[in-house]
């Protein structure tokens, strides 16, 4: 192993760095008041790593090919990092509050551990590497849920992801076990040279699979494994909930679909049925829990699942073009959801205010900020010309052309549900009037950015025919 | 040598760019900076029309590809691309295309949009929405350049709405105004329907020729007319049915019987719109679709080019009768610019194609052109005149002569036109349309050749009641208008005079080869007549105030007003779409909208809400409880996909 060799794995080396670097700069500066200069240095930090992951590098394996670098990999972390810088932007100005003085890198450093194992899960072709990786992405959030610690919620929503994320795991390594004693290795690449010799498929590796498939549908948050979900992300700080249902679940979403798209890709017939079914339930319940809240993070928390369940049409197609959209759609995600809790933060930091009801009347004193929020509901609903509409669109069109009719024209209908209630906020903001109407806010400079981001992926990337076409060049299918 | 005509590109997008200019930053300067921009960008336009007709038609229109000077007008496209690709045969392009008439119409559009440009600086001046008018105008302008320089059907349909789009908005300008809206709506509804029409036999054409673009539909040798279409569909072929069906667009827009009724209602909107949209260029955009495709029409569909020059005749004559008896003078001239149209209309009806059987053709060409010239001018001429005295009404007027020295000179140099006094432009290209209906169909040059001596009558009696007969008793003195306004009537009335001296017939034919023409006297002489008994007629009535009017009216109590009510053709609209349409069919489908559709969606909506409220019990906080569905879950998935394994 040589330098060059160890360059394949720069986004986690320089991750590693600026983490470290953090943490040297935390213990040695002994003066509170500059936590947030620290935390400003490590935004721009974290840009720079942003921007040293689009310069093309080398592809290969590391490791004896438990690590794997290849354009796709580059590529979706790229896409996490895009997420993470957003959601740090957004974070700043909630960490200037006086009550989290003292922890404000802490809260960067956590992000950037989650976010290096996710790196390490994306990457790897050994499923002990994924295992390891996955805790790693897993054991932070908690803490990061728990991390307005004398809020009960916010403790509260610590401890149940951990408890939660424990029985996850140990149902997830059960299942892995059962793949070893069936196929004798641990290695992606063997276990389905391995199952393709076979004539016809072991009970227990059916076993080991749906194992497997909980496991991720846990982290995916996907139904009947979601119910986590719902008590963390709402008493979670509102930074964390939206990395959790944006980042979080888009690596999730990544490895879950590499993996079936080579380990299992044999087993097309099975896992298929089984995605497809858990991928109904996600929509449905979703939606229907949705429907009711009137709480704006809940709300934007219980759409989030409903659109897990429609990431999975990309993955069910088993294409080239399956695995592109759901690339494109998480992209798109991350652009949508990220900006509406960007609006939801900024008023819940300057007002206190979470309610739809306070919504009413906000085009009066904020356009901008109503404009925005309205965007984002719309690329979520999946309205044209947002970006949402074509990220939709592929996930049909992907689905459709493997012949799954039933299930996208499920998806349709679980989409004008869906539109109802994206409707609802917008309708608060434009149509509504209110006596006490929200007053005109001033955002800082940072979270404006993270805005303006956002705003610009939305109107663009669906236009932008280059980057799908880039994205599914890199793809691969079974 | 080949000239290159790609600069063509700028005279359509200038007024674009203009329209932007003024429409996206117009209210953050003076409002007369937006008529500047306006004109301006009109004037480039306009000075490269010129450019580009004279290069066209006196050096490079007939020089082919290989730069062999031929004896024919050829169709140049010095710009296009591929826009949508329907099918491997099928796709829409937009591009330009030159020709005799596409030349032809640039400097009519471009010419009567400067001329209405310049004269709105000084008619619009202090209004509320000067900014938006001179957007609107350029828009306009922009839509219409697309539409004339159209390579193929779909893009001319594209430009057609947006010129319908840009009318709809300018004549519903003074928008406080309620009756200013109607018309608009009136206006837009009546044309979007004849558009239905243009569309659906767009698609039937294209369906059966798998082409939109002119050059292949028009080519006689060409693979479309070279391989007649022998579907047919209720006895008749489908391409005399969808031919008949782009006719009823352009009989839409170009206001014929019986889609006619929105064009009076039009003239609520400012007189420089009427000037340059309802008399000079759009209305005639039927006439320039017709004659697009009059290949297409005259070899394989002349059934259908009859029901034009019927539809033609007839609406002529219609107008003529009603314009008799109005007394709001844009009114007049709005019946006037029907009837006009009507006679282009017959032109091309009496068309043939190639050699002198397209006399027809060339002579509506003409008349469009000279119509374009001295219609502007009157309308002008009368935005003038209310300008003057406040009122569109003749009652109100009188003696204007000696108060409007320059209109009234003007005016009389267009009303002498369109009378068909001979020397004038008018004279000549009416002549050649009777030349062509009298060799083809003598019931309808009968028809035309009266319309012509009710034209001269109309017109004189317009004439005389504004400028002479007894002078009213007027709240301030009227004046004449500012320099802005008076340039325009003068330009107009120079080209009014001396347009019908073009040789036409060298230059705008329907095979693009030179036509012989030669007076004929038997034509020329009745309809020299016509005119001047029309004309001596109103001099009578007229001139001075008499009570022949109204005793004719008296005499004719049930006819005049007839007549006078545009014989109740509005209420006949009024009825069938309040009575029959909106009672009969409307209503039931409402009902059943309301009652049927949107209970089921009612009831799928409470239904959902209803199983929303039942599984929120799931969510009940507790931690076992998560774990125990997280396992049963495991053990359903586990079952059910051994189940299928097996």
């Amino acid at each position: 192993m040589n330098l060059q060799t160890f360059l394949l794995m720069r986004h986690e080396i320089i991750l590693m760095i600026i983490i470290l670097v953090m943490l040297a700069a935390e213990i040695f500066s002994d003066d509170k008041k500059n936590t947030y200069n620290l935390s400003i240095i490590s935004i721009i930090l974290f840009a720079i790593h942003t921007i040293i992951g689009y310069l093309p590098g080398e592809q290969g394996t590391l490791f004896g090919k438990m690590y794997i670098n290849s354009e796709l990999t580059v590529q979706m972390k790229n896409i996490l990092n895009i997420g993470v810088l957003i959601v740090l932007l957004q974070a700043s100005q909630w960490l200037r509050k006086p009550e989290n003085e003292g922890k404000t890198t802490e809260f960067s450093l956590l992000i950037y551990s989650t976010l290096l194992g996710m790196y390490f899960m994306i990457s790897s072709g050994n499923f002990l590497m994924l295992f390891i990786g996955l805790e790693t992405a897993t054991i932070p959030v908690a803490t990061l849920a728990a991390y307005d610690k004398y809020r009960n919620q916010s403790s509260e929503a610590g401890i149940k992801l951990l408890l939660s994320s424990a029985l996850s795991s140990g149902i997830l390594l059960f299942g892995l076990s059962m793949i070893y004693a069936v196929a004798g290795t641990f290695y992606f690449e063997q276990i389905s040279s391995n199952l393709a010799t076979m004539s016809h498929t072991p009970a227990l590796l059916a076993l080991g699979m749906i194992f497997f498939i909980a496991g991720m549908a846990f982290k995916i948050s996907l139904v009947p494994f979601h119910l986590w979900t719902a008590d963390v992300y709402e008493g979670a700080p509102v930074p964390v909930t939206s990395y959790l249902s944006v980042v979080s679940k888009g690596a999730s979403v990544f490895i879950f679909t590499i993996v079936l798209y080579t380990v299992f890709k044999s087993m097309l017939v099975l896992w298929t049925d089984a995605v497809i079914g858990i991928a109904v339930a996600t929509m449905i319940i979703g939606n229907l829990f949705a429907l009711r809240q009137k709480n704006m993070k809940r709300f934007l928390a219980f759409s989030s699942i409903a659109q897990a369940g429609f990431i999975l049409l990309g993955t069910v197609a088993g294409s080239q073009f399956g695995m592109s959209t759901v690339l494109y759609f998480v992209l798109i995600y991350i652009f949508s959801n990220l900006a509406a809790f960007g609006v939801v933060s900024i008023i819940s930091y300057s007002t206190g205010k979470e309610s739809m009801n306070d919504y009413k009347g906000l085009y009066n004193t904020n356009p901008k900020l109503s404009l925005i929020m309205m965007l984002a509901l719309f690329s979520l609903a999946g309205i044209p010309p947002v970006a949402g509409f074509f990220g939709k669109f592929f996930l049909f069109m992907a689905s459709a052309e493997q012949g799954y009719y039933y299930f996208v024209l499920i998806a349709v209908l679980n989409t004008i549900i869906s539109l109802y209630y994206y409707l609802l906020p917008v309708k608060a903001m434009f149509i509504d009037t209110n006596e006490t109407p929200i007053e005109p806010l001033k955002s800082e400079l940072l979270p404006k950015i993270a805005l303006v981001l956002c705003v610009v992926g939305l109107l663009v990337i669906g236009f932008a025919s280059p980057v799908f076409e880039y994205l599914k060049e890199i793809s691969f299918g079974i | 040598m080949i000239m290159n005509f790609e600069y063509v590109l700028l005279i359509i997008l200038l007024p674009l760019l203009s329209f932007l200019i003024t429409g996206l930053t117009g209210m953050k300067y003076k409002p007369i900076w937006s008529g500047i921009i306006g004109t301006v960008s009109l004037g480039l336009s306009f000075s490269l029309s010129w450019f580009t007709a004279i290069k066209y038609f006196f050096a490079y229109g007939k020089i082919d590809a290989q730069g062999v000077l031929g004896d024919t007008f050829l169709k140049l496209t010095p710009w296009n691309i591929n826009w949508l690709q329907l099918s491997p045969t099928l796709h829409i392009d937009m591009g330009i295309m030159l020709d005799p008439i596409s030349v032809m119409m640039l400097v009519v559009v471009t010419t009567v949009s400067l001329m209405a440009h310049i004269y709105s600086i000084g008619y619009m001046k202090g209004e509320d929405g000067f900014v938006r008018f001179f957007s609107f105008l350029s828009l306009f302008s922009f839509s219409m350049l697309g539409l004339v320089v159209a390579t193929n059907l779909f893009q001319m349909y594209i430009f057609w709405e947006l010129v319908g789009v840009s009318s709809y908005l300018l004549i519903g300008y003074y928008y406080q105004k309620p009756s200013a809206v109607s018309a608009s709506k009136k206006a837009f509804i009546v044309t979007r329907f004849a558009d239905l029409g243009f569309l659906v036999g767009i698609l039937i054409l294209s369906y059966f020729t798998q082409t939109f673009d002119f050059k292949e539909l028009v080519s006689p040798e060409g693979p479309v007319l070279g391989h007649p279409i022998t579907a047919m569909f209720m006895g008749t072929s489908v391409l005399v049915w969808s031919m008949i069906l782009i006719f009823m667009g352009g009989a839409g827009k170009s206001a014929m019987f019986p889609l006619h009724i929105w064009l009076p209602d039009a003239m609520e909107g400012p007189t420089p719109v009427s000037a340059l949209i309802h008399a000079a260029t759009m209305v005639v955009a039927g006439v320039y679709l017709v004659a697009r495709l009059i290949p297409v029409y005259a070899i394989q569909a002349p059934a259908a080019l009859e029901v034009v020059g019927y539809v033609g005749a007839f609406s002529s004559l219609f107008a003529a009768i009603i314009a008799t008896t109005q007394f709001d003078i844009k009114r007049v001239l709005a019946f006037s610019t029907m009837s006009q149209i009507g006679y282009m209309m017959v032109g091309l009806g009496m068309s043939g194609y190639g050699g002198h059987e397209g006399l027809g053709y060339m002579a509506s060409m003409f008349h469009l052109f000279t119509h374009a010239m001295f219609k502007a001018l009157l309308f002008l001429a009368a935005g003038a005149i209310i300008h003057a005295v406040h009122s569109n009404v003749m009652n109100e007027m009188g003696g204007l002569r000696k108060y409007l020295p320059i209109t009234h000179i003007t005016f009389l140099i267009a009303t002498l036109t369109i009378a068909g006094v001979p020397g004038l432009s008018a004279f000549f290209s009416k002549d050649e349309i009777l030349v062509a209906a009298y060799h083809h169909n003598k019931f309808i040059y009968y028809i035309q050749l009266f319309v012509a001596g009710l034209t001269a009558f109309y017109m004189f009696r317009l004439y005389f009641r504004v400028f002479w007969n007894t002078e009213p008793h007027y709240h301030h003195t009227p004046h004449e208008s500012p320099l802005t306004m008076t340039i325009p009537l003068m330009f107009l009335a120079f080209m009014a005079i001396f347009s019908g001296y073009i040789p036409f017939h060298d230059l705008v034919t329907s095979d693009g080869k030179a036509l012989e023409t030669h007076a004929e006297y038997i034509v020329m002489i009745p309809a020299i007549l016509v005119g001047f008994i029309g004309i001596g007629m109103a001099w009578v009535m007229y001139k001075k105030e008499t009570d022949i009017p109204d005793k004719i009216s008296q005499s004719l109590r049930g006819i005049y007003t007839t007549i006078y009510h545009k014989f109740y053709i509005d209420e006949v609209y009024m009825f069938i779409t309040h009575r029959i349409l909106f009672r009969g069919i409307s209503q039931p489908i409402a009902w059943f909208d309301k009652h049927v559709i949107d209970g089921t969606l009612d009831g799928m909506g409470k239904t959902t809400e209803l199983v929303s409220d039942r599984i929120k019990g799931l969510q009940s906080g507790q931690l076992q409880k998560y774990a125990f569905v997280f396992v049963t879950g495991v053990i359903i998935l586990l079952l059910s996909v051994l189940y299928f394994a097996a």
